[in-house]
Protein backbone atom coordinates (compact mmCIF):
# COMPACT_ATOMS: atom_id res chain seq x y z
CA UNK A 1 0.00 0.00 0.00
CA UNK A 2 2.80 2.11 0.59
CA UNK A 3 4.04 1.69 -2.52
CA UNK A 4 1.03 2.35 -4.11
CA UNK A 5 1.37 6.06 -3.03
CA UNK A 6 5.08 6.31 -3.82
CA UNK A 7 4.80 5.30 -7.28
CA UNK A 8 2.71 8.74 -8.65
CA UNK A 9 4.77 11.11 -7.19
CA UNK A 10 7.87 8.95 -8.70
CA UNK A 11 6.36 9.13 -11.58
CA UNK A 12 5.74 13.50 -11.51
CA UNK A 13 9.05 13.94 -10.12
CA UNK A 14 10.92 14.27 -13.43
CA UNK A 15 8.53 16.99 -14.56
CA UNK A 16 7.48 18.69 -11.42
CA UNK A 17 10.99 19.32 -10.57
CA UNK A 18 11.42 20.62 -13.98
CA UNK A 19 8.36 22.96 -13.55
CA UNK A 20 9.02 24.45 -10.27
CA UNK A 21 12.99 25.36 -11.31
CA UNK A 22 12.30 26.78 -14.80
CA UNK A 23 8.58 28.11 -14.57
CA UNK A 24 6.96 28.05 -11.06
CA UNK A 25 10.34 29.32 -9.04
CA UNK A 26 11.15 32.04 -11.45
CA UNK A 27 7.74 33.20 -11.54
CA UNK A 28 7.52 33.60 -7.90
CA UNK A 29 10.84 35.53 -7.81
CA UNK A 30 9.27 38.01 -10.75
CA UNK A 31 6.16 38.59 -8.16
CA UNK A 32 8.75 39.21 -5.57
CA UNK A 33 10.51 41.52 -7.83
CA UNK A 34 7.50 43.85 -8.75
CA UNK A 35 7.43 44.98 -5.67
CA UNK A 36 10.95 45.88 -5.84
CA UNK A 37 12.91 48.46 -7.91
CA UNK A 38 14.96 46.70 -9.89
CA UNK A 39 18.23 48.78 -9.69
CA UNK A 40 19.09 49.66 -5.81
CA UNK A 41 16.27 46.63 -4.59
CA UNK A 42 14.53 48.69 -1.99
CA UNK A 43 10.58 48.12 -1.54
CA UNK A 44 8.47 50.11 -3.57
CA UNK A 45 4.99 48.62 -3.23
CA UNK A 46 2.23 48.88 -5.65
CA UNK A 47 4.38 51.79 -7.29
CA UNK A 48 5.46 49.68 -10.31
CA UNK A 49 2.27 48.55 -11.12
CA UNK A 50 0.96 51.78 -10.67
CA UNK A 51 3.83 52.90 -13.48
CA UNK A 52 2.45 50.66 -15.75
CA UNK A 53 -1.02 51.39 -15.47
CA UNK A 54 0.02 55.00 -16.38
CA UNK A 55 2.30 54.45 -18.77
CA UNK A 56 0.81 55.59 -21.91
CA UNK A 57 2.34 53.11 -24.25
CA UNK A 58 0.62 50.66 -21.77
CA UNK A 59 -2.53 52.09 -22.12
CA UNK A 60 -2.64 52.36 -25.54
CA UNK A 61 -1.08 48.71 -26.33
CA UNK A 62 -3.65 47.42 -23.58
CA UNK A 63 -6.61 49.43 -25.52
CA UNK A 64 -5.53 47.94 -28.78
CA UNK A 65 -5.33 44.12 -27.55
CA UNK A 66 -8.91 44.50 -26.08
CA UNK A 67 -9.91 45.70 -29.00
CA UNK A 68 -8.54 43.41 -30.79
CA UNK A 69 -9.88 40.44 -28.52
CA UNK A 70 -13.52 41.97 -28.84
CA UNK A 71 -13.80 41.87 -32.46
CA UNK A 72 -12.33 39.13 -33.07
CA UNK A 73 -13.23 36.39 -30.78
CA UNK A 74 -17.14 36.94 -30.83
CA UNK A 75 -16.54 36.75 -34.56
CA UNK A 76 -14.40 33.54 -34.80
CA UNK A 77 -17.07 31.85 -31.46
CA UNK A 78 -19.44 32.58 -34.11
CA UNK A 79 -17.98 31.53 -37.65
CA UNK A 80 -16.39 28.84 -36.28
CA UNK A 81 -19.50 27.59 -34.44
CA UNK A 82 -21.82 28.37 -37.54
CA UNK A 83 -19.03 25.99 -40.01
CA UNK A 84 -19.46 23.35 -37.17
CA UNK A 85 -22.89 22.96 -38.00
CA UNK A 86 -23.01 22.87 -41.70
CA UNK A 87 -19.79 20.29 -41.46
CA UNK A 88 -21.20 18.40 -38.87
CA UNK A 89 -24.53 17.57 -40.46
CA UNK A 90 -22.86 17.07 -44.50
CA UNK A 91 -23.99 13.49 -45.66
CA UNK A 92 -20.71 12.90 -46.98
CA UNK A 93 -17.43 14.56 -47.57
CA UNK A 94 -17.03 15.53 -43.93
CA UNK A 95 -13.46 14.99 -43.42
CA UNK A 96 -12.61 16.72 -46.69
CA UNK A 97 -14.03 19.60 -45.34
CA UNK A 98 -12.49 19.02 -41.44
CA UNK A 99 -9.13 18.81 -43.21
CA UNK A 100 -9.51 22.07 -45.35
CA UNK A 101 -10.53 24.37 -42.95
CA UNK A 102 -7.54 22.68 -39.82
CA UNK A 103 -5.14 23.35 -42.65
CA UNK A 104 -4.08 26.85 -42.09
CA UNK A 105 -3.61 25.95 -38.84
CA UNK A 106 -0.64 23.84 -39.80
CA UNK A 107 1.20 26.04 -41.71
CA UNK A 108 4.11 28.19 -39.98
CA UNK A 109 3.02 31.60 -40.52
CA UNK A 110 6.82 32.62 -41.89
CA UNK A 111 5.98 31.02 -44.89
CA UNK A 112 3.03 32.31 -45.55
CA UNK A 113 4.46 35.82 -44.84
CA UNK A 114 5.58 36.31 -48.58
CA UNK A 115 1.59 35.48 -49.58
CA UNK A 116 0.31 38.51 -47.46
CA UNK A 117 2.58 40.68 -48.02
CA UNK A 118 1.56 40.60 -52.04
CA UNK A 119 -1.91 40.34 -51.02
CA UNK A 120 -1.96 43.73 -48.24
CA UNK A 121 0.55 45.61 -50.10
CA UNK A 122 -0.89 48.90 -51.47
CA UNK A 123 -0.58 47.76 -54.54
CA UNK A 124 -0.76 44.31 -53.92
CA UNK A 125 -3.14 41.64 -54.77
CA UNK A 126 -6.70 42.36 -52.76
CA UNK A 127 -6.13 46.16 -54.41
CA UNK A 128 -5.52 45.19 -57.69
CA UNK A 129 -8.79 42.86 -56.92
CA UNK A 130 -10.66 45.57 -55.42
CA UNK A 131 -10.23 47.86 -58.85
CA UNK A 132 -11.21 45.45 -61.27
CA UNK A 133 -14.05 44.96 -59.29
CA UNK A 134 -14.71 48.82 -59.24
CA UNK A 135 -13.93 50.00 -55.84
CA UNK A 136 -10.78 51.62 -54.46
CA UNK A 137 -8.88 49.85 -52.16
CA UNK A 138 -5.91 51.65 -49.30
CA UNK A 139 -3.00 50.78 -47.76
CA UNK A 140 -3.68 48.31 -45.81
CA UNK A 141 -0.58 47.66 -43.72
CA UNK A 142 -0.27 51.66 -42.79
CA UNK A 143 -4.09 52.42 -42.13
CA UNK A 144 -6.20 51.63 -39.58
CA UNK A 145 -7.32 49.22 -41.62
CA UNK A 146 -4.00 46.92 -40.53
CA UNK A 147 -6.49 46.05 -37.69
CA UNK A 148 -8.77 44.08 -39.99
CA UNK A 149 -6.19 42.40 -41.54
CA UNK A 150 -5.07 41.07 -38.57
CA UNK A 151 -8.18 40.11 -37.80
CA UNK A 152 -8.59 38.21 -40.85
CA UNK A 153 -5.21 36.46 -40.85
CA UNK A 154 -5.99 35.79 -37.04
CA UNK A 155 -9.47 33.67 -37.98
CA UNK A 156 -7.67 32.59 -40.95
CA UNK A 157 -5.45 30.40 -38.57
CA UNK A 158 -7.92 29.30 -35.99
CA UNK A 159 -11.06 28.75 -37.65
CA UNK A 160 -10.78 25.23 -38.24
CA UNK A 161 -9.20 24.41 -34.61
CA UNK A 162 -12.18 26.37 -33.17
CA UNK A 163 -14.56 24.41 -35.55
CA UNK A 164 -12.57 20.93 -34.97
CA UNK A 165 -13.76 21.62 -30.60
CA UNK A 166 -17.41 22.66 -31.40
CA UNK A 167 -17.92 19.13 -33.62
CA UNK A 168 -16.41 17.47 -30.45
CA UNK A 169 -19.04 18.94 -28.39
CA UNK A 170 -21.90 19.01 -31.01
CA UNK A 171 -21.13 14.83 -31.29
CA UNK A 172 -22.24 15.13 -27.36
CA UNK A 173 -25.61 15.66 -27.97
CA UNK A 174 -27.35 12.16 -28.27
CA UNK A 175 -28.75 11.26 -31.66
CA UNK A 176 -32.12 10.45 -29.68
CA UNK A 177 -33.14 14.17 -28.91
CA UNK A 178 -33.10 14.51 -32.39
CA UNK A 179 -34.97 11.50 -33.63
CA UNK A 180 -37.25 12.22 -30.65
CA UNK A 181 -37.62 15.79 -32.26
CA UNK A 182 -38.64 14.85 -35.78
CA UNK A 183 -40.99 12.29 -34.44
CA UNK A 184 -43.03 15.33 -32.80
CA UNK A 185 -42.05 17.18 -36.42
CA UNK A 186 -39.90 19.43 -34.96
CA UNK A 187 -37.89 20.82 -38.54
CA UNK A 188 -34.02 21.39 -38.52
CA UNK A 189 -33.78 25.04 -37.41
CA UNK A 190 -36.29 24.16 -34.21
CA UNK A 191 -33.79 20.86 -33.23
CA UNK A 192 -30.61 24.20 -33.67
CA UNK A 193 -32.46 26.54 -31.27
CA UNK A 194 -34.12 24.00 -28.73
CA UNK A 195 -31.64 21.01 -28.58
CA UNK A 196 -28.40 22.14 -30.10
CA UNK A 197 -28.24 25.50 -28.64
CA UNK A 198 -28.99 25.20 -25.23
CA UNK A 199 -26.41 22.46 -25.00
CA UNK A 200 -23.20 23.90 -26.08
CA UNK A 201 -23.13 26.82 -23.61
CA UNK A 202 -20.02 24.39 -21.94
CA UNK A 203 -18.39 24.14 -25.49
CA UNK A 204 -18.57 27.95 -25.64
CA UNK A 205 -16.99 28.99 -22.17
CA UNK A 206 -14.03 26.38 -22.86
CA UNK A 207 -13.82 27.38 -26.53
CA UNK A 208 -13.86 30.98 -25.76
CA UNK A 209 -11.29 30.68 -23.12
CA UNK A 210 -8.90 28.88 -25.28
CA UNK A 211 -9.78 31.22 -28.18
CA UNK A 212 -8.23 34.19 -26.00
CA UNK A 213 -5.30 32.51 -25.13
CA UNK A 214 -4.50 31.59 -28.81
CA UNK A 215 -5.21 35.35 -29.79
CA UNK A 216 -1.93 36.03 -27.82
CA UNK A 217 -0.52 34.14 -30.88
CA UNK A 218 -1.39 36.93 -33.45
CA UNK A 219 1.68 38.26 -32.72
CA UNK A 220 3.75 36.03 -34.75
CA UNK A 221 1.48 37.43 -38.09
CA UNK A 222 1.81 41.06 -36.96
CA UNK A 223 5.67 41.09 -36.30
CA UNK A 224 6.26 39.34 -39.36
CA UNK A 225 4.04 41.70 -41.31
CA UNK A 226 4.53 44.66 -39.91
CA UNK A 227 8.16 44.62 -37.61
CA UNK A 228 8.61 46.22 -34.16
CA UNK A 229 6.91 49.15 -34.40
CA UNK A 230 3.79 48.51 -36.68
CA UNK A 231 1.04 50.63 -37.61
CA UNK A 232 -0.84 52.53 -34.45
CA UNK A 233 -3.96 50.72 -34.69
CA UNK A 234 -1.93 46.71 -34.09
CA UNK A 235 0.38 47.92 -31.58
CA UNK A 236 -0.34 45.42 -28.72
CA UNK A 237 0.49 44.40 -25.13
CA UNK A 238 3.20 41.99 -27.48
CA UNK A 239 4.60 44.63 -29.14
CA UNK A 240 4.78 46.22 -25.79
CA UNK A 241 6.19 43.24 -23.44
CA UNK A 242 9.03 43.06 -26.50
CA UNK A 243 9.90 46.40 -26.57
CA UNK A 244 10.11 46.93 -22.74
CA UNK A 245 12.92 43.23 -23.01
CA UNK A 246 14.75 45.16 -25.39
CA UNK A 247 15.21 47.86 -23.24
CA UNK A 248 15.50 45.29 -20.52
CA UNK A 249 12.91 47.65 -18.67
CA UNK A 250 12.48 44.65 -15.77
CA UNK A 251 10.36 46.44 -13.47
CA UNK A 252 7.70 47.14 -15.35
CA UNK A 253 7.19 43.80 -17.71
CA UNK A 254 7.50 41.81 -13.87
CA UNK A 255 4.17 43.52 -13.02
CA UNK A 256 3.14 43.51 -16.14
CA UNK A 257 3.54 40.04 -15.58
CA UNK A 258 2.24 39.53 -12.78
CA UNK A 259 -1.31 41.44 -14.37
CA UNK A 260 -1.28 39.53 -16.95
CA UNK A 261 -0.96 36.19 -15.41
CA UNK A 262 -3.66 37.19 -12.72
CA UNK A 263 -6.26 38.30 -15.02
CA UNK A 264 -5.49 34.65 -17.09
CA UNK A 265 -6.06 32.39 -13.95
CA UNK A 266 -8.73 34.10 -12.67
CA UNK A 267 -10.77 33.87 -16.17
CA UNK A 268 -9.34 30.11 -16.00
CA UNK A 269 -10.59 29.35 -12.65
CA UNK A 270 -13.87 31.32 -13.46
CA UNK A 271 -14.63 28.78 -15.98
CA UNK A 272 -13.57 25.93 -13.74
CA UNK A 273 -15.87 26.77 -11.06
CA UNK A 274 -18.82 27.71 -13.36
CA UNK A 275 -18.54 23.83 -15.38
CA UNK A 276 -18.71 22.43 -11.77
CA UNK A 277 -22.00 24.40 -11.13
CA UNK A 278 -23.31 23.58 -14.73
CA UNK A 279 -22.14 20.01 -13.68
CA UNK A 280 -23.93 19.74 -10.46
CA UNK A 281 -27.78 20.79 -11.69
CA UNK B 1 -38.02 32.33 -31.09
CA UNK B 2 -41.25 30.90 -31.14
CA UNK B 3 -42.44 34.09 -33.35
CA UNK B 4 -39.38 33.03 -35.80
CA UNK B 5 -41.20 30.00 -35.95
CA UNK B 6 -44.56 31.06 -36.60
CA UNK B 7 -43.33 33.50 -39.21
CA UNK B 8 -41.18 31.26 -41.58
CA UNK B 9 -43.03 27.87 -40.54
CA UNK B 10 -41.36 26.28 -44.08
CA UNK B 11 -38.13 26.80 -42.07
CA UNK B 12 -39.20 24.37 -39.35
CA UNK B 13 -40.32 21.71 -41.67
CA UNK B 14 -38.28 18.28 -42.25
CA UNK B 15 -36.48 19.64 -45.55
CA UNK B 16 -36.86 17.34 -48.60
CA UNK B 17 -34.09 14.17 -49.12
CA UNK B 18 -31.21 15.13 -51.25
CA UNK B 19 -31.42 18.83 -52.57
CA UNK B 20 -31.78 20.82 -49.32
CA UNK B 21 -28.54 18.96 -47.22
CA UNK B 22 -26.69 19.53 -49.77
CA UNK B 23 -26.93 22.88 -50.10
CA UNK B 24 -24.74 23.61 -47.33
CA UNK B 25 -21.82 22.57 -49.76
CA UNK B 26 -21.33 25.35 -52.22
CA UNK B 27 -20.53 28.11 -49.19
CA UNK B 28 -18.82 25.29 -47.24
CA UNK B 29 -16.57 24.52 -50.50
CA UNK B 30 -15.65 28.28 -51.61
CA UNK B 31 -15.09 29.18 -48.07
CA UNK B 32 -12.82 25.91 -48.10
CA UNK B 33 -10.71 26.97 -51.08
CA UNK B 34 -10.49 30.52 -49.56
CA UNK B 35 -8.62 28.52 -46.76
CA UNK B 36 -5.85 26.64 -48.75
CA UNK B 37 -5.78 29.16 -51.58
CA UNK B 38 -2.61 31.00 -50.30
CA UNK B 39 -1.09 27.86 -49.89
CA UNK B 40 -1.22 26.61 -53.37
CA UNK B 41 -0.20 29.73 -54.81
CA UNK B 42 2.60 29.63 -52.87
CA UNK B 43 3.70 26.33 -54.06
CA UNK B 44 2.47 26.95 -57.75
CA UNK B 45 4.44 30.10 -57.52
CA UNK B 46 7.52 28.25 -56.43
CA UNK B 47 8.48 26.97 -60.01
CA UNK B 48 8.54 30.50 -61.58
CA UNK B 49 11.80 31.90 -62.93
CA UNK B 50 13.56 34.73 -61.44
CA UNK B 51 12.33 36.97 -64.61
CA UNK B 52 8.63 35.84 -64.41
CA UNK B 53 8.68 36.18 -60.67
CA UNK B 54 10.33 39.79 -61.31
CA UNK B 55 7.46 40.78 -63.86
CA UNK B 56 4.84 39.70 -61.88
CA UNK B 57 5.91 40.82 -58.40
CA UNK B 58 8.96 42.57 -58.75
CA UNK B 59 7.30 45.95 -57.56
CA UNK B 60 6.42 44.54 -54.21
CA UNK B 61 9.15 42.23 -53.56
CA UNK B 62 12.16 44.23 -55.31
CA UNK B 63 11.32 47.60 -55.95
CA UNK B 64 11.46 47.08 -59.63
CA UNK B 65 8.76 47.34 -62.60
CA UNK B 66 6.00 49.61 -62.40
CA UNK B 67 2.77 47.35 -61.24
CA UNK B 68 2.13 43.78 -60.29
CA UNK B 69 1.08 41.34 -62.81
CA UNK B 70 -0.66 38.22 -60.42
CA UNK B 71 -0.34 35.38 -61.80
CA UNK B 72 -1.95 31.99 -60.54
CA UNK B 73 0.40 29.64 -62.99
CA UNK B 74 3.22 30.08 -64.17
CA UNK B 75 4.23 30.05 -67.82
CA UNK B 76 7.24 28.03 -68.06
CA UNK B 77 7.60 26.31 -64.63
CA UNK B 78 10.86 25.48 -63.79
CA UNK B 79 12.62 23.91 -60.78
CA UNK B 80 15.58 26.39 -60.95
CA UNK B 81 14.54 28.43 -57.23
CA UNK B 82 15.04 25.12 -55.99
CA UNK B 83 18.53 24.43 -57.36
CA UNK B 84 19.32 27.75 -56.71
CA UNK B 85 17.96 27.42 -53.22
CA UNK B 86 19.53 24.35 -52.67
CA UNK B 87 23.12 25.32 -54.31
CA UNK B 88 23.54 29.09 -53.62
CA UNK B 89 21.98 29.77 -50.22
CA UNK B 90 23.96 27.98 -47.61
CA UNK B 91 22.14 30.52 -44.79
CA UNK B 92 19.08 28.64 -45.39
CA UNK B 93 20.57 25.71 -44.68
CA UNK B 94 22.07 26.28 -41.64
CA UNK B 95 18.60 27.93 -40.67
CA UNK B 96 16.62 25.24 -41.61
CA UNK B 97 18.92 22.67 -39.11
CA UNK B 98 18.89 25.39 -36.56
CA UNK B 99 14.86 24.80 -36.50
CA UNK B 100 15.42 21.28 -36.55
CA UNK B 101 18.16 21.35 -33.90
CA UNK B 102 15.59 23.47 -31.93
CA UNK B 103 12.51 21.43 -32.34
CA UNK B 104 13.29 17.52 -32.05
CA UNK B 105 15.09 17.84 -28.55
CA UNK B 106 11.90 19.50 -27.15
CA UNK B 107 9.60 16.88 -28.69
CA UNK B 108 12.01 13.82 -27.09
CA UNK B 109 12.28 15.98 -23.66
CA UNK B 110 8.46 16.26 -23.36
CA UNK B 111 8.18 12.65 -24.26
CA UNK B 112 10.33 11.79 -21.46
CA UNK B 113 8.97 13.89 -18.95
CA UNK B 114 5.76 14.21 -20.28
CA UNK B 115 4.43 10.44 -20.93
CA UNK B 116 5.34 9.20 -16.75
CA UNK B 117 3.56 12.50 -15.16
CA UNK B 118 0.54 12.01 -17.63
CA UNK B 119 0.27 8.50 -16.35
CA UNK B 120 0.25 9.24 -12.95
CA UNK B 121 -2.45 12.52 -13.35
CA UNK B 122 -4.25 9.86 -15.20
CA UNK B 123 -4.27 6.80 -13.32
CA UNK B 124 -3.39 7.38 -9.54
CA UNK B 125 -5.23 9.11 -6.48
CA UNK B 126 -3.13 10.72 -4.85
CA UNK B 127 -2.90 13.93 -2.02
CA UNK B 128 -2.48 17.29 -4.38
CA UNK B 129 -3.37 15.92 -7.76
CA UNK B 130 -5.93 17.95 -8.23
CA UNK B 131 -4.46 21.03 -7.16
CA UNK B 132 -1.31 20.36 -9.11
CA UNK B 133 -2.89 19.25 -12.23
CA UNK B 134 -5.05 22.77 -12.08
CA UNK B 135 -1.43 24.60 -12.27
CA UNK B 136 -0.54 22.46 -14.66
CA UNK B 137 -3.62 23.56 -16.44
CA UNK B 138 -3.14 27.27 -15.99
CA UNK B 139 0.70 27.15 -16.69
CA UNK B 140 -0.41 25.88 -19.86
CA UNK B 141 -2.92 28.83 -21.13
CA UNK B 142 -0.54 31.38 -20.31
CA UNK B 143 0.84 33.20 -23.50
CA UNK B 144 4.56 33.24 -23.64
CA UNK B 145 4.47 36.96 -22.65
CA UNK B 146 3.65 35.91 -19.22
CA UNK B 147 6.78 33.57 -18.83
CA UNK B 148 8.70 36.08 -20.84
CA UNK B 149 10.49 37.57 -18.02
CA UNK B 150 10.56 34.59 -15.37
CA UNK B 151 12.46 32.29 -18.21
CA UNK B 152 14.51 35.40 -18.92
CA UNK B 153 15.62 35.83 -15.16
CA UNK B 154 16.30 32.35 -15.23
CA UNK B 155 18.58 31.53 -18.33
CA UNK B 156 20.65 34.63 -17.90
CA UNK B 157 21.44 32.97 -14.16
CA UNK B 158 22.60 29.65 -15.66
CA UNK B 159 24.29 31.89 -18.59
CA UNK B 160 22.65 30.15 -20.96
CA UNK B 161 20.85 33.24 -22.86
CA UNK B 162 22.04 32.69 -26.66
CA UNK B 163 21.96 28.76 -26.74
CA UNK B 164 19.90 26.17 -28.09
CA UNK B 165 19.39 25.37 -24.46
CA UNK B 166 17.23 28.72 -23.81
CA UNK B 167 15.02 27.30 -26.60
CA UNK B 168 14.83 23.83 -25.16
CA UNK B 169 14.67 23.70 -21.60
CA UNK B 170 11.39 26.18 -21.52
CA UNK B 171 9.76 23.67 -24.41
CA UNK B 172 10.51 20.63 -22.78
CA UNK B 173 8.99 22.07 -19.35
CA UNK B 174 5.57 22.97 -21.30
CA UNK B 175 2.64 21.49 -19.72
CA UNK B 176 1.18 21.04 -22.43
CA UNK B 177 2.23 17.60 -23.42
CA UNK B 178 1.14 15.97 -20.30
CA UNK B 179 -2.47 17.56 -20.02
CA UNK B 180 -3.35 16.66 -23.73
CA UNK B 181 -1.27 12.58 -22.95
CA UNK B 182 -3.80 12.55 -19.51
CA UNK B 183 -7.26 12.62 -21.07
CA UNK B 184 -5.50 9.81 -23.40
CA UNK B 185 -4.52 7.43 -20.61
CA UNK B 186 -7.48 8.26 -18.50
CA UNK B 187 -9.44 6.99 -21.45
CA UNK B 188 -7.80 3.39 -20.70
CA UNK B 189 -10.29 1.06 -19.42
CA UNK B 190 -9.62 0.38 -16.05
CA UNK B 191 -10.89 -3.56 -16.30
CA UNK B 192 -7.88 -3.75 -18.58
CA UNK B 193 -5.30 -2.47 -15.86
CA UNK B 194 -7.14 -4.49 -13.16
CA UNK B 195 -6.33 -7.94 -15.35
CA UNK B 196 -3.16 -7.39 -15.92
CA UNK B 197 -2.66 -6.19 -12.25
CA UNK B 198 -4.16 -9.80 -11.77
CA UNK B 199 -1.88 -11.49 -13.91
CA UNK B 200 0.98 -10.12 -11.64
CA UNK B 201 1.78 -7.16 -13.46
CA UNK B 202 3.59 -3.83 -11.56
CA UNK B 203 3.37 -0.45 -11.71
CA UNK B 204 5.96 -0.11 -14.31
CA UNK B 205 5.24 -2.81 -15.98
CA UNK B 206 1.47 -1.15 -16.46
CA UNK B 207 2.57 1.87 -17.54
CA UNK B 208 5.67 0.21 -20.10
CA UNK B 209 3.47 -2.50 -21.44
CA UNK B 210 -0.23 -1.42 -21.29
CA UNK B 211 0.02 2.41 -20.74
CA UNK B 212 2.43 3.49 -23.36
CA UNK B 213 0.57 1.33 -26.73
CA UNK B 214 -3.06 1.74 -25.57
CA UNK B 215 -1.93 5.67 -25.02
CA UNK B 216 0.30 5.80 -28.49
CA UNK B 217 -2.97 8.17 -29.95
CA UNK B 218 -2.32 10.85 -27.34
CA UNK B 219 1.79 10.60 -27.23
CA UNK B 220 1.39 11.34 -31.68
CA UNK B 221 -1.26 13.62 -30.98
CA UNK B 222 0.94 15.42 -28.77
CA UNK B 223 3.91 15.11 -30.70
CA UNK B 224 2.11 16.76 -33.68
CA UNK B 225 0.81 19.54 -32.11
CA UNK B 226 3.86 20.43 -30.63
CA UNK B 227 6.48 20.11 -33.89
CA UNK B 228 3.73 22.41 -35.11
CA UNK B 229 3.76 25.14 -32.43
CA UNK B 230 7.57 24.48 -32.67
CA UNK B 231 8.64 24.61 -36.20
CA UNK B 232 6.09 28.00 -35.80
CA UNK B 233 8.33 29.26 -33.19
CA UNK B 234 8.94 33.20 -32.85
CA UNK B 235 8.50 34.39 -29.77
CA UNK B 236 11.50 32.22 -27.72
CA UNK B 237 13.95 32.47 -30.23
CA UNK B 238 13.22 36.12 -30.60
CA UNK B 239 13.60 37.04 -27.16
CA UNK B 240 16.48 34.01 -25.94
CA UNK B 241 18.76 34.35 -28.96
CA UNK B 242 20.98 37.22 -30.29
CA UNK B 243 23.56 35.54 -32.41
CA UNK B 244 22.10 35.32 -36.34
CA UNK B 245 23.61 31.87 -36.70
CA UNK B 246 21.12 30.39 -34.17
CA UNK B 247 18.27 31.61 -35.78
CA UNK B 248 15.69 29.08 -36.41
CA UNK B 249 13.81 29.17 -40.20
CA UNK B 250 10.80 31.04 -39.11
CA UNK B 251 12.82 34.15 -38.20
CA UNK B 252 14.80 33.54 -40.75
CA UNK B 253 12.81 33.36 -43.72
CA UNK B 254 11.44 37.07 -44.34
CA UNK B 255 14.90 38.04 -44.55
CA UNK B 256 15.59 35.48 -47.32
CA UNK B 257 12.67 36.67 -49.26
CA UNK B 258 13.53 40.14 -49.23
CA UNK B 259 17.15 39.67 -49.99
CA UNK B 260 16.71 36.86 -52.65
CA UNK B 261 13.44 37.26 -54.38
CA UNK B 262 14.38 34.70 -56.87
CA UNK B 263 13.91 32.19 -54.03
CA UNK B 264 11.18 33.68 -51.76
CA UNK B 265 8.67 31.22 -52.95
CA UNK B 266 10.53 28.32 -52.69
CA UNK B 267 12.18 29.04 -49.82
CA UNK B 268 8.87 29.24 -48.44
CA UNK B 269 7.51 25.86 -49.42
CA UNK B 270 10.45 24.27 -48.37
CA UNK B 271 10.05 25.98 -44.83
CA UNK B 272 5.77 24.40 -44.94
CA UNK B 273 6.47 21.30 -46.75
CA UNK B 274 7.38 19.23 -42.92
CA UNK B 275 4.55 21.17 -41.68
CA UNK B 276 2.23 20.04 -44.22
CA UNK B 277 3.39 16.50 -44.59
CA UNK B 278 2.67 16.09 -40.84
CA UNK B 279 -0.48 17.42 -41.01
CA UNK B 280 -1.25 15.08 -44.14
CA UNK B 281 0.20 12.04 -42.55
CA UNK B 282 -1.41 13.03 -38.93
CA UNK B 283 -5.10 14.59 -39.50
CA UNK B 284 -6.23 12.61 -37.08
CA UNK B 285 -4.07 12.47 -34.38
CA UNK B 286 -4.04 16.40 -34.48
CA UNK B 287 -7.98 16.37 -34.43
CA UNK B 288 -8.01 14.01 -31.39
CA UNK B 289 -5.40 16.16 -30.39
CA UNK B 290 -7.45 19.23 -30.65
CA UNK B 291 -10.35 17.84 -28.80
CA UNK B 292 -8.07 16.98 -26.30
CA UNK B 293 -7.07 20.17 -25.67
CA UNK B 294 -10.36 21.10 -25.00
CA UNK B 295 -10.20 22.06 -20.66
CA UNK B 296 -13.08 19.67 -19.83
CA UNK B 297 -12.34 16.87 -18.13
Amino acid sequence: MKKQIKTPYLLLLPSLLGTSVFVLAPFLDVIRRSFFQAVGGGFVGLSNYRQVLENEAFQQALFHTLQFLFTCLPLLLLLSFLLAVLVYHLPFARPLFEAAFLFPMAIPVASVVVFWRLTFHNEGLLNKALSFLGFTGQDWMNTPAAFWVLIFSYIWKNLGYDMILWIAGLSQIPKEQYEAAAVSGAGPLRCFFFITLPQMKGSMAMIGVLSFVNAFRVFREAYLIAGDYPHNSIYMLQHLFNNWFTKLDIQKMTAAAVMLALVISLLLLGLELWTEKQEDV
Amino acid sequence: MKAICKIFPYLFRKPKKGFFRLLPCLPLSLLASLMIFPVLMMIANSFMDTQELLEAYGRILGDKGSEIVPRLLPRYPTLRPYVELLLDSPDFFVMFWNSCRQVFPILLGQLLLGMPAAWAFARYEFPGRRPLFLVYTILMVMPFQVTMVSSYLVLNRLSLMDTHMAIWLPGIFSTFPVFIMEKFFRAIPESLMEAARVDGANALQLFWYMGIPLGAPGVMSSLLLNFLEYWNAMEAPMTFLKTKALLPLSLYLPEITTDQVSVSFAASVVMMLPAVLGFLWGQDYLQQGIVASGLKE
